[in-house]
């Protein structure tokens, strides 16, 4: 099968880039808008048409999807072995993933036309999102880990100067630096691991790598550094990247204050598409971490607990829409985390893997959803916080009918595509370790109770009064929250089971009704919760949260992590770091090299007395020095 | 006549032609015009080069010629290029050419500047085509004296005292180099040959290990201090802050890499030994120096500081990767060379055009800017994402390169130490977008900034010239590497076989 066309797809929001940004104070907005939504467009039905091609029409080889590489070029050469390369591998995840990206990124494209109306810099969003869908596209199908690097730090810049779009607010400026130090702080062990990798096992490339019965995978195991091996080594480092880009524990920090960005971008790069790039990256290198360092898999499956549960407390108590939705996005990418954690790599022990990929799936497309409506509300009442909100089911029908759908498809409600997806993650945790799964478990009524908290103030509770009466969204709005609702009730039913898997063969799966039921209930306590609690205006929450009394305020301040971080960079390192090397520059290094330059001058100034022009002076030390040669002659000193 | 000789002499003409000059507009006309023939030259090179080594030259050095110029001490005035010369000529050549375009505002003195100015060129563009080591170190003397003038005269700030220390401090490392550049020539054949001057000549014989032990030190430091080697860089902040733009542009482009190039090509090449034994101290405090200067870069509050340090470290890692020897980081360190000229003088040549309007270079007292005056804002947001080593642009593969190619080392040592040294990509991004942050973004800080006009075309030209030289290196670096590569052979042969 030929795939070479797939190179396409990441390049055409190139050019899209391209040339919105060259003429973007030529060109009109809706030039602009509707060359961003072409390309696009085009990536979308290359990324369709593969996807039916892969998935249908591609021949397996003994009950197994093959990966095809469909393009490669080597780009950088380092070594015989060790080249950056740069190409499309086409396998189930990477197939999966160019259907998510495309369907959220022209989804949003389309959305942003009705939400920027008017917005100073059109124009320049326009070529922002098609960077980011370049760099986005280019990062899914990568051949090598080199590659993914690349791309990697290309959807960091993005995501930079797309939160930073209002970049005359002081708060967008700072969530832009932040979220980008944060990533980048991370990505320097994601570099440190990949060099250590193609150290051990002399390649980047992903098929080589992961290769279960090939050599890279063998190696690596005998080394063993302070009690792991280093190739373990290597993959909890190549794993920091991963949480650092999927806002895992400790890396968290920067996903909320994200939220300064518009809010379409939010949808895509903060919910659906970038933040995932951690859970595809363990992904990826899947076979690596199942066969040569089980411990390292370890890490990743109680980072993604711990982020989850402690992602899913936070959610319960922040006030700004956008902030809730952000907490949970954490929290459901804890889930996908998790889930590869606790996977095998084969049969039913591998169901973890393909629920991971199913949750990513329909995630992308509930959340997506989520911001969008968010964002539909935000358009209608000019603010992002829900005291300011309320009643809205009247004024924004269609915006509610659609979060509804998405409220109650990430509460995990069944026939909805995220009962399905989490179901299959809750056994695979059940399977693999009890505790995970009790945490998961709560962690799901949390959600229900968390998002309903959300869907009941905004949408029902009491009405504020409102400077204008709040309009539902214009056409070019709508459509895509009713395509993505339309997705996330499908989305449950698509085979994944038999598409994505580790080894690319089938495997069956069953409800487990033991996980599915505890499941459902948690979550519908959870709602029945939240509608206790907010359908009209109580005073129960502030009788809970006072109830809770510190441990409500440690909750609501996310538990202080930014201020640890803040008092790490500015104090110690911005204050006490940096500012002592910049002292210790001026004071000791270039004082010693100053002081030099003294001494020398201060010497002359002393000796240049000899220099007199007196005759008598020089004939005095002429003839002193020569009596005292002559003495030490007599005294035989030199013998 | 040869080409190489040309490249002295188009300088060598302009200045001519520029005494000649009626007045400033004839004088920045007459430079340009000169230093766009010594571009195009430059790009007659790089084409002549290419060609020649299609058709199979496998020479070490292309357009060879060789004039005895004082006979007794057998001194000629020998000249030739191989791919690593070329490239930095190439360099050089876009350096001068933007540096032309950012003095284009008449001020005092402008003639006498842009003489200074390409005498300065003058003795770049010798010492990269120079194979005779004092012809070498007379080309080296050439660039570093204008430079007293060009500060001292057209600075700013504490001028004098920047310009005595600059020049002083560039002196010592001469004086460091006259001692290990003597030493090499009196051991540069075995006894009873003559002795050469040539480096070709030279490095066909391997110079006693004893010796080498020695010279090595010297000669390092001497190039070193050029280069900004951790702890003889204090010059480096003084004199750019107090430099005129186009001076630090020339300075931290182009006569910084002198430094490197040197240091690679005289004291590594013609010691291999000695390299190969002391590298380990150097690696120690290049290696330091390259998080130093991050570090020194986060707090300082004037521009031309903060391009100063992030200098220090950059050209740290240029040093850093030199010494690593293996081909991939000499390589990564070459490109880091050509990748650091370009975005450095991006940086002083935007810092200079801010400053022109906003009359500040704190950044306290700027904020908003890039609504004012979006074009230089673009292009020092493009500089900053080039100088964190954002794929696409130049200073990425530089950076990769030299990181890949210590970890071809199998010992710990060097693998440490780069682990050590990569910190500096987030120390890096926390200083550029803290700049970037509070001096072009937010609201505007002064209501004067919005009377500020945007870039005019002679400002436009460089600043293009210059992103798009780093782009082109960022998302084509095959190109450059073949360039360089097939040189680089036969100097890590020498180097390697003594591993």
């Amino acid at each position: 099968m030929d795939f070479t066309y797939t190179i396409l797809i990441p390049l055409i929001p190139l050019f899209s880039f391209l040339i919105i940004g060259f003429l973007h104070n030529k060109l009109s907005n809706t030039v602009a808008s509707g060359i961003g939504i072409t390309a696009l467009t085009a990536s979308f039905v290359m990324s369709y048409y593969t996807a039916y091609k892969y998935f249908f029409t591609t021949e397996k080889i003994d009950g197994a999807y093959q990966k095809i590489i469909g393009y490669n070029t080597v780009w950088l050469q380092f070594t015989e072995n060790l080249h950056i390369d740069m190409g499309t591998l086409i396998d189930p995840i990477s197939v999966m993933m160019l259907v998510v990206v495309s369907t959220v990124s022209l989804m949003v494209h389309i959305y942003s036309t009705g939400y920027m109306k008017g917005e100073d810099g059109f124009n320049r969003f326009y070529s922002f999102l098609s960077l980011f869908s370049f760099s986005m596209f280019g990062l899914v199908v990568s051949t090598n880990i080199f590659q993914m690097y690349v791309f990697w730090e290309l959807v960091g810049v993005s995501s930079f100067l797309l939160i930073g779009y209002y970049y005359d607010k002081p708060s967008a400026v700072a969530a832009s630096k932040k979220a980008f130090i944060v990533t980048r702080f991370a990505d320097m062990f994601f570099l440190i691991g990949i060099l250590t990798v193609g150290y051990i096992t002399d390649t980047y490339d992903f098929l080589a790598l992961t290769d279960p019965s090939g050599s890279a995978i063998a190696q690596g195991g005998g080394i063993l550094f302070m009690g792991m091996s280093t190739m373990t080594w290597a993959l909890i480092l190549i794993f920091m990247g991963g949480a650092g880009k999927s806002a895992m524990m400790p890396f968290h920090i920067w996903l909320p204050d994200a939220m300064e960005g518009p809010t379409p971008v939010s949808a895509l790069i903060h919910a659906a598409t970038m933040v995932v790039a951690g859970v595809y990256l363990v992904a990826r290198l899947f076979p690596v971490y199942s066969i040569s360092a089980p411990d390292a898999l370890e890490v990743v499956a109680y980072v993604g607990a711990i982020s989850s549960l402690f992602a899913a407390i936070v959610a319960t108590t922040q006030f700004d829409i956008k902030r809730v939705l952000a907490f949970s996005t954490m929290s459901q990418i804890g889930y996908m985390i998790t889930a590869l954690g606790v996977s095998g790599m084969h049969g039913h022990e591998g169901v973890g893997y393909m629920a991971s990929m199913f949750h990513l799936f329909t995630h992308a497309m509930f959340k997506a959803l989520l911001f969008l409506g968010a964002g539909a509300v935000i358009h209608a009442v000019h603010s992002n916080l829900m005291n300011e909100m309320g009643g809205l089911r009247k004024y924004l029908p269609v915006t509610h009918i659609t979060f509804l759908i998405a409220t109650l498809t990430i509460a995990g409600v069944p026939p909805l595509s995220g009962f399905f997806s989490k179901d299959e993650i809750l056994v695979a945790a059940f399977h693999h370790d009890k505790f995970i799964f009790f945490i998961q478990l709560f962690v799901a009524g949390l959600t229900a109770f968390y998002m309903f908290r959300l869907y009941f103030r905004v949408f029902w509770n009491k009405e504020p009064h409102y400077h204008h009466t709040p309009h539902d969204a214009p056409m070019s709005m709508k459509f895509p929250l009713m395509f993505l609702a339309m997705f996330s009730f499908v989305a449950g039913f698509l085979p994944f089971n038999e598409w994505i898997t580790v080894d690319g063969k089938a495997i069956e799966i069953h409800t487990e009704w033991v996980v599915a039921i505890p499941a459902t209930l948690f979550g519908l306590i959870g709602i029945a919760i939240a509608m206790v609690m907010y359908k009209k205006e109580t005073a129960i929450p502030d009788k809970i949260s006072a109830a809770f009394g510190k441990f409500y305020k440690w909750t609501f301040n996310k538990f202080y992590f930014d201020e640890i971080y803040m008092f790490v960079t500015h104090k110690i390192i911005f204050n006490i770091v940096s500012k002592s090397v910049a002292w210790f520059d001026r004071n000791v290094v270039d004082a010693t090299m100053d002081g030099i330059g003294h001494v020398t001058e201060k010497s002359a100034e002393m000796i240049k007395g000899l220099q007199s022009g007196q005759i008598q002076k020089y004939g005095f030390v002429f003839i002193s020095g020569a009596i005292i040669i002559a003495i030490a002659f007599i005294l035989n000193l030199f013998y | 006549m040869n080409i190489l000789s040309l490249l002295v002499l188009v300088p060598v003409l302009t200045v001519a032609a520029i005494l000649l000059a009626k007045d400033n507009k004839q004088t920045r006309l007459y430079s340009a015009v000169g230093m766009s023939i010594q571009l195009i030259l430059s790009g007659i090179l790089v084409y002549m080069y290419i060609q020649e080594r299609n058709a199979g030259n496998t020479e070490l050095m292309l357009f060879v010629k060789d004039y005895v110029w004082f006979e007794s001490l057998n001194i000629h005035y020998a000249v030739g290029v191989d791919g690593i010369a070329v490239a930095m000529i190439a360099l050089t050549s876009v350096i001068i050419f933007t540096g032309i375009f950012a003095s284009w505002e008449v001020f005092n003195l402008h003639r006498e500047f842009f003489i200074s100015l390409i005498v300065l060129s003058t003795g770049v563009f010798g010492f990269f085509i120079s194979l005779d080591l004092f012809t070498m170190f007379l080309f080296y003397e050439v660039a570093v004296i204008p430079m007293y003038l060009l500060i001292g005269i057209w600075g700013s700030g504490k001028k004098e005292y920047s310009a005595m220390k600059l020049t002083l401090m560039l002196m010592a490392g001469s004086a460091l180099l006259l001692v290990g550049l003597l030493g090499i020539y009196m051991h540069s054949a075995p006894e009873g040959a003559p002795l050469t001057m040539n480096i070709m000549e030279i490095a066909k014989y391997d110079i006693p290990v004893e010796v080498q032990r020695f010279l090595f030190p010297f000669t390092f430091i001497g190039f070193g201090i050029l280069g900004a080697l951790f702890p003889f860089h204090t010059w480096s902040p003084d004199g750019h802050a107090s430099a005129p733009t186009a001076v630090s542009m020339l300075h931290a482009g182009v006569l910084m890499k002198l430094g490197g190039y040197g240091a690679f090509r005289i004291a590594m090449f013609l010691l291999p030994e000695a390299a190969n034994e002391q590298a380990w101290f150097f690696l120690l405090l290049t290696g330091g120096s390259v998080v130093y200067g991050a570090l020194g870069a986060i707090k300082q509050k004037d521009l031309k500081y903060i391009n100063a340090y992030s200098s220090v470290s950059h050209c740290g890692l240029i040093l850093f990767g030199i010494l690593m020897i293996t081909k991939t980081a000499i390589t990564g360190a070459i490109i880091q060379m050509i990748s650091h000229g370009i975005m450095t003088a991006l940086f002083f040549a935007l810092i200079g055009m801010i400053y022109g309007r906003t009359h500040t270079r704190m950044i306290h007292e700027m904020g908003g800017l890039m609504k004012v005056i979006p074009f230089l804002g673009v292009a020092y947001v493009i500089g900053g994402l080039a100088s964190l080593g954002l794929p696409g642009l130049s200073g990425f593969v530089a950076e990769m390169m030299i990181f890949a190619g210590s970890f071809e080392h199998a010992d710990t040592f060097h693998r440490v130490l780069t682990i050590f040294a990569i910190t500096a990509i987030v120390i890096t991004a926390v200083y550029i977008l803290r700049v970037v942050g509070i001096l072009l973004l937010g609201p505007v800080k002064n209501k004067h900034f919005f009377e500020l006009k945007d870039a005019k075309w002679w400002e436009r030209l460089p600043l293009i010239t210059l992103i798009a030289a780093i782009a082109f290196i960022g998302i084509a670096p095959f190109w450059i590497i073949e360039l360089i590569d097939e040189s680089l052979v036969p100097l890590m042969d020498k180097l390697l076989s003594i591993q």
